[in-house]
């Protein structure tokens, strides 16, 4: 990436929400460690911990807008992709306890201990390097992928059957992770972490450490998407997007396109996986559940297809309202909220809250410029956020 | 799309935008953990899953949790103060188990918290817990292997529910085979394991269990109660011990039913399936199926009548069914009474150390004792299903029968002790004398 | 338990002085077994049975069958027992003498497993010559079943009287039975038995051959051989057991893609909330039970028949709404539907769970759904039966009524060209929500089934769409008879990786292997060709 694609695929909207994230990766941490406790602007950590996940969220949604909102590939099993890169990382994590288990043994972790395996089953070797579990983090989803899209794109396998085969892998996957023979802890997951690279998982400083790290990954994942969808690799696959057997004749290898945006996407959702479990301190197989996929898409769906900024903006305002909902006095009706949002937002909003806005926008400003309409994404992000 | 060249950036690029955005956000945090708890009341979290696939068992819990709170204010409240409950939905997502835990100790303070079903759940609680040093009741019978020090376990450990079962069927019913079946999960695989190993104690074969798994829901049970059936037919006497989890029962028990699989051929002992599973099943072809439980509905005891009469009066429904994880909430809640009331705080680490030795009563005429391991003591009843949903107890342990925290039968386990008191380890190792782990 | 011990403690006391001071001659040994079965001692029972059983007494059966049925009634205190017949009346079991009604304080003795076998063989060795056929055939199960040594001279008598073929047959394999365990029978007539058995040729014959212990080797290798053969034929029968679970698991997978294959497949709407139509329908057989059960007991067993058409009417009714206030805005979008119809059906999973409550719902198999039979060593069950044969009845209207009605046609021209249809004056959007109506009031129809085999809880849909989704898009998009060759194919190939590889990994092996097939055939088992396709 050379600076001056960087800056060229910036835009106002863009540029606004990079610094929002990034103002926002440096204030809560230090006001969460330097700020005494209980004043009035000092972040709790439980809300450190509870907005890094959200950070997470939004790295997930960037990877499935950069595939379905540029390239028309609906991902109902994005979530396998996510749970993987957080198993590797929770690999990482469960071997870094050591000694510490509840049964003090220095190699096996405890679902293996008392499931009786004698030796550390093959493919857990070496996730007791960070490097290794880091390329792993990224090399499993990005592998698994290539893969499926390397069979699933040559067979021109699209529209709702790809959909509905990516949801039958994620599905399989979670049949398979829950199993306890798989080697992976079953139903329980991977969970009781203690250290990162030597850090208490549950100090506030890693805590606010690993959320500032989140909000960097999202300022980068953020970054490489703007990259890619405003080369001309981006409008091949919009393209693509828009007609892919048009773009096909016109003598695109949509495969291998296809291919490398999936992969790409894949290997995002990974590293958002992977942030997300030291953070929330468990990874089990429901996060590969088909739910799970599917609401992410909404996620997507909610803040805007196609427009970035719109999915990670969608990823936080669905969370906080799940997190909102779920307690107090509007818990036993928050699913009715929450399905209703869901009902409101496709048939009242279906470019989603920011492609909505932009559109408002264009319209009052009377500014037919094609280029810049999908640019005021951010402004919206921090009108959302006021 | 998405072009634009540098200059445009620097031109409409608003600090402006940017900073109002960002306090807005830094407000709106602010604004969230605001809340302020009110003095004059002592806080009791409830995290019971009131949506979602768990929301089936778990709502019941936290009924239960809201009645006892009602009864306990009636009484005039905890040190003078009333007690209110703060209750908040996981959803049955683990994670967001974590997530309400947090925000229940930090930013409601509750003083306490009774919740979790699963275990996965309690797994993804515990590291909060431990953090944040504030109690959790755990109601569920659940494989043991844990001891935890901000964790109190009153449902069953194994050695208070299987053990137990499988004695009466192998003393009462002669039983000589036996069918472990169970959902694919950390409960039903540690439970068979200890059995597993106990049966060989007792000189059962290795081809006389049958060890079988099914996924979470599994509804088609048509392969494996024929192969249960054929499994019986090897001449010697057979029966089923069923660790399958809650939504999987009701087919399992139709296909037993319908198969024509009688309690008298081969009788199906549950770890859980209760009174309020069986609301869902008709249960006239089950009758003779038994169930391993600490506490029965149908049990007659004047504690158990007046319980029963107060809660169908408190939740309106004179049908309203009780259960055992119930009673365990009923035992943990008034235990969490009495201790916060020797100590006269509602600080945690006071009520922690003062809950070992504290006794109440349970519901079926005996005292459970607080245990140093953080388990309780429990008696063990063996109900049979009857035509009308409920059990009757046909066989019941002596005693009381104290929780082990780390089971004996396993080799990972059996020198383990959880003492909170003397050696304040959860896993102490009676061989090498060492707190294994970081003890923590 | 204080009270029932304390009780117990005081009868105990109570008999010492019954003992004492009552007149001895009038309690022979029949009437002291009765009087044991108010101790509430299963082992006190158990000896009264079989003292009872074999007495002789004319009440010996009215006992042993009240004793059955739970209207053995015991007076802890008086330690009399009453027969309770259904009639109302009552007679003291000790005498015979009729009584005027049974004091408060009894109640029906208790059974336990190990007592309810001992009663069956009790009830059938004393049944063996009952007028009644059923009777009689239930009775000489039942003695194979317990083949107790006792029993044998009553079989013998039975036997020799017996003229019912199958009561014969059914006599010979207990004669069997019974011998085979006899110490003392001769080894001809072991040899004998072991033959019977053979020819009986079941998996409790094989059990009985198994578990005989030791016995003469000729006996022992005459059995080997007999246990060989009935492996072999039980192997060959395990397979057609597993094709029939297969069917029967097919039609289950049919049944709930049905309506989903008209939504999705024809209509091209993603219905999320599809699931949600079929637990409406199971809700619908629970609310139309309960009516039954508090109004009109007597119409149980019609209860599905009720609720089919009202399941139909009420998903039916929902879908139409649905689709007037939310799909039709949304036609042309496909992915949008999945996520407007994700919400909705989370909307209902929770209203249903607000007016229902989160737990289960009973809803009971009538009378003519419960229960099996024995084809050759087969069991099939009555439920699995009838869904078969429902599901292929309501694809057979289905079909029927898209092929022949003039609505069905209507359909058809929407789903092929909407705008020609247009044109040719038909009013689409009247056909979209009916079509969508009809979809969602089938799947409200698999719900009134599936409530006989699964649970009826808010969860009820969600366990359902991925199958359902995985069965239209295997069979391929808009087409019919893929989806139930798709469904047949999944059920069948299911249960038979089942036993090989457990259902967990079966299961996975069945998704992974749709995977793949989607690669080779991307548009599933029967593709839509033309136009329609890029539509």
């Amino acid at each position: 990436m050379t600076p001056h694609m960087l800056t060229r695929s910036l835009d106002r909207g863009a540029t606004i929400f990079l610094l929002v994230v990034a103002a926002l990766g440096v204030l809560i941490p230090l006001s969460n460690l330097l700020l005494p406790q209980g004043s009035f602007l000092q972040v709790p950590t439980y809300l450190v911990a509870l907005w890094g996940k959200y950070v997470c969220y939004a790295i997930l949604a960037l990877a499935i807008d950069l595939i379905w909102g540029y390239c028309g590939i609906l991902s109902l099993g994005h979530g396998a992709f996510f749970a993987l890169g957080g198993y590797a990382m929770g690999m990482y994590l469960m071997r870094q306890i050591g000694t510490r288990g509840v049964y003090g043994n220095p190699v096996l972790p405890d679902f293996m201990v008392f499931l009786n395996y004698s030796k550390l089953p093959w493919y857990w070797h070496g996730f007791d390097m960070f490097w290794f579990a880091a390329l792993m983090v990224l090399f499993v989803p990005g592998l698994l992928a290539f893969c499926f899209g390397w069979l699933a794109f040559r067979s021109r396998v699209t529209g709702v059957y790809l959909s509905i085969i990516t949801q039958a892998m994620t599905y399989a996957l979670l049949l398979a992770f829950f199993r306890n023979d798989f080697g992976f802890g079953g139903n329980n997951g991977l969970t009781d972490f203690k250290d990162i690279l030597g850090f208490n998982v549950q100090a506030e400083g890693t805590r606010a450490a690993l959320f500032a790290l989140s909000c960097l990954a999202l300022i980068l994942s953020f970054l490489i998407c703007r990259s890619v969808v405003s080369s001309k690799l981006g409008k091949v696959l919009i393209a693509i997007r828009d007609a892919e057997s048009r773009s096909r004749f016109l003598g695109y290898r949509v495969e291998s396109y296809k291919l490398f945006v999936f992969t790409l996407s894949a290997c995002m959702a990974g590293v958002a996986g992977a942030l997300y479990v030291p953070q929330v301190g468990i990874i089990n197989p429901s996060e590969f559940a088909p739910g799970n996929s599917i609401e992410a898409v909404i996620w997507v769906a909610v803040g805007g297809r196609g427009t970035l900024v719109g999915a990670a903006l969608g990823a936080v305002v669905v969370n906080y309202a799940k997190t909102f909902f779920t307690s107090g006095v509007l818990a036993p009706y928050w699913l009715f909220m929450l399905g209703a949002l869901f009902i409101l937002v496709t048939l009242l909003l279906p470019k989603g809250i920011v492609g909505t806005f932009n559109a408002w926008r264009d319209q009052s400003k009377e500014k037919r410029n094609t280029v810049s309409a999908a640019a005021e994404d951010g402004v919206a992000a921090a009108k959302m956020a006021e | 799309m998405f072009n634009k060249s540098t200059h445009d950036i620097a031109a409409s690029f608003s600090r402006r935008g940017v900073l109002a955005a960002t306090a807005g956000l830094m407000l709106g945090l602010a604004s969230i953990s605001g809340a302020k708890a009110a003095d004059d009341t002592i806080k009791v979290g409830v995290l019971h899953s009131l949506s979602g696939t768990m929301a089936i068992s778990e709502t019941t819990l936290k009924d239960t949790i809201l009645f006892l709170i009602d009864e306990q204010n009636k009484k005039g409240g905890v040190l003078g103060k009333k007690l209110e409950a703060v209750v908040v939905d996981p959803a049955s997502n683990w994670p967001l188990f974590a997530e309400k835990a947090r925000e229940l100790i930090t930013k409601d303070k509750v003083s306490v918290v009774f919740g979790c079903w699963t275990s996965v759940s309690r797994k993804s609680v515990l590291p909060v817990f431990k953090e944040l040093n504030n109690i959790l009741f755990y109601p569920v019978q659940y494989e043991g292997e844990e001891s935890e020090r901000n964790v109190f376990y009153t449902g069953a450990a194994p050695n208070q529910q299987a053990i137990p079962a499988v004695d009466y069927l192998m003393k009462d019913e002669k039983v000589k085979r036996w069918v472990l079946a169970g959902t694919d999960y950390v409960y039903p695989r540690t439970t068979n394991k200890i059995l597993e190993a106990y049966l060989k104690s007792k000189g059962v074969a290795q081809e006389d269990i049958m060890i079988n798994y099914t996924p979470f829901g599994h509804s088609d049970w048509q392969t494996i109660v024929a192969d249960i059936k054929k499994f019986g037919s090897a001449g010697k006497k057979t029966a089923v011990v069923s660790t399958i989890n809650g939504d999987a029962n009701v087919p399992f028990y139709k296909e037993l039913g319908n198969q024509g699989i009688k309690a008298k051929d081969i009788p199906v002992v549950a770890f859980s399936v209760g009174e309020e599973e069986l609301a869902g099943i008709d249960t006239k072809p089950l009758v003779g199926h038994l169930a391993a439980w600490n506490y029965f509905e149908s049990i007659k005891n004047p504690a158990n009548e007046k319980f029963i009469k107060d809660w169908q009066t408190y939740t309106k429904n004179p049908k309203r069914v009780t259960n055992d994880p119930m009673e365990a909430h009923v035992i943990g809640f008034n235990m969490w009474v009495k201790a916060v009331e020797k100590v006269k705080s509602t600080d945690p680490d006071k009520v922690i150390d003062a809950l070992p030795g504290i006794e109440a009563p349970n519901l079926t005429g005996g005292v459970s004792k607080m245990l140093p391991n953080h388990h309780i003591t429990k008696p063990v009843f063996i109900g049979e299903i009857k035509a009308n949903g409920q059990f009757d107890v046909v066989w019941k342990t002596p005693s009381l029968v104290p929780g082990d925290a780390w089971s004996k039968e396993l080799d990972g386990s059996k020198d383990l002790i959880g003492d909170w008191v003397g050696k304040k380890c959860g896993n102490f190792n009676t061989k090498t004398n060492k707190c294994l782990g970081s003890g923590s | 338990m204080p009270t029932r011990l304390s009780a117990r403690l005081c009868s105990f006391v109570l008999s010492l002085f019954l003992i004492a001071f009552a007149l001895p001659a009038l309690a022979g040994p029949f009437e002291d077994a009765v009087a044991k079965f108010a101790n509430d001692d299963y082992s006190d029972t158990e000896e009264a049975i079989g003292v009872v059983a074999s007495s002789g007494n004319k009440l010996a059966f009215p006992i042993i069958s009240a004793l059955q049925d739970g209207r053995l009634m015991a007076d802890p205190d008086s330690k009399k027992v009453y027969i309770t017949g259904a009639d109302g009346k009552s007679v003291d079991a000790a005498t015979g003498e009729a009584v005027a009604s049974v004091p408060d304080s009894a109640s029906a003795v208790r059974l336990n497993n190990r007592l309810r076998r001992s009663v069956d063989a009790a009830l059938g060795s004393l049944t063996l010559q009952s007028p009644d056929v059923t009777t009689r055939l239930q009775a000489a199960q039942s003695v194979f079943k317990s083949h107790e040594e006792t029993a044998l001279e009553a079989v013998d008598a039975a036997l020799a009287k017996e003229s019912n073929r199958s009561v014969k047959a059914a006599l010979g394999e207990a004669r069997a039975a019974i011998l085979l365990f006899k110490s003392d029978a001769t080894e001809v007539e072991k040899l004998e038995a072991v033959a019977t058995l053979k020819a009986r040729g079941d998996q409790e014959a094989m059990a009985l051959l198994t578990g005989m212990g030791d016995q003469p080797a000729t006996v022992t290798k005459a059995a080997a051989s007999a246990i060989s053969s009935i492996q072999s034929s039980l192997a060959v029968w395990s397979t057609v057991q597993n094709a029939w679970y297969g069917l029967s698991l097919g039609s289950v997978l049919l049944l709930a893609a049905i309506g989903l294959a008209i939504t999705f497949g024809v209509m091209g709407v993603i219905n999320m909330a599809h699931g949600e139509m079929v637990m409406l329908g199971a809700y619908t057989t629970f609310v139309v039970q309960e009516v039954i059960r508090t109004r009109y007991p007597a119409l149980f067993d019609y209860s599905l028949l009720i609720a089919v058409p009202l399941a139909f009417l009420v998903a039916g009714a929902i879908g139409v709404l649905i689709e007037r206030s939310i799909i039709r805005f949304l036609y042309g979008r496909p992915l949008e539907t999945l996520l407007a119809t994700w919400g909705l059906s989370l909307v209902l999973q929770q209203a249903v769970r607000t007016m229902f409550g989160p737990t289960n719902r009973e809803v009971g198999n009538p009378s003519w759904m419960s229960g099996a039979f024995e084809l050759g060593q087969i069991t099939i069950t009555y439920n699995r039966l009838w869904i078969l044969v429902f599901t292929l009845a309501v694809f057979a209207i289905l079909l029927a009524m898209l092929r022949y009605s003039a609505i069905g046609l209507e359909m058809r021209a929407v789903t092929q060209n909407r705008r020609m249809a247009a044109s040719m004056g038909i009013a689409t959007s009247r056909v979209d929500a009916l079509t969508f109506g009809l979809g969602s009031g089938i799947a409200g129809i698999a719900g009134v089934a599936l409530s006989q085999i699964d649970n009826v809880s808010p969860n009820l849909g969600q366990s359902y769409i991925i199958d359902s989704f995985m069965v239209v898009v295997f069979g391929g998009v808009g087409n019919l008879w893929g989806t139930l060759v798709g469904a047949f194919t999944l059920g069948i190939a299911n249960k038979f990786l089942e036993p090989v590889a457990g259902a967990v990994l079966g299961k996975i092996a069945i998704l992974v292997l749709i995977i793949l097939f989607i690669q080779k055939r991307p548009r599933g088992l029967f593709a839509l060709k033309g136009r329609a396709v890029e539509a």
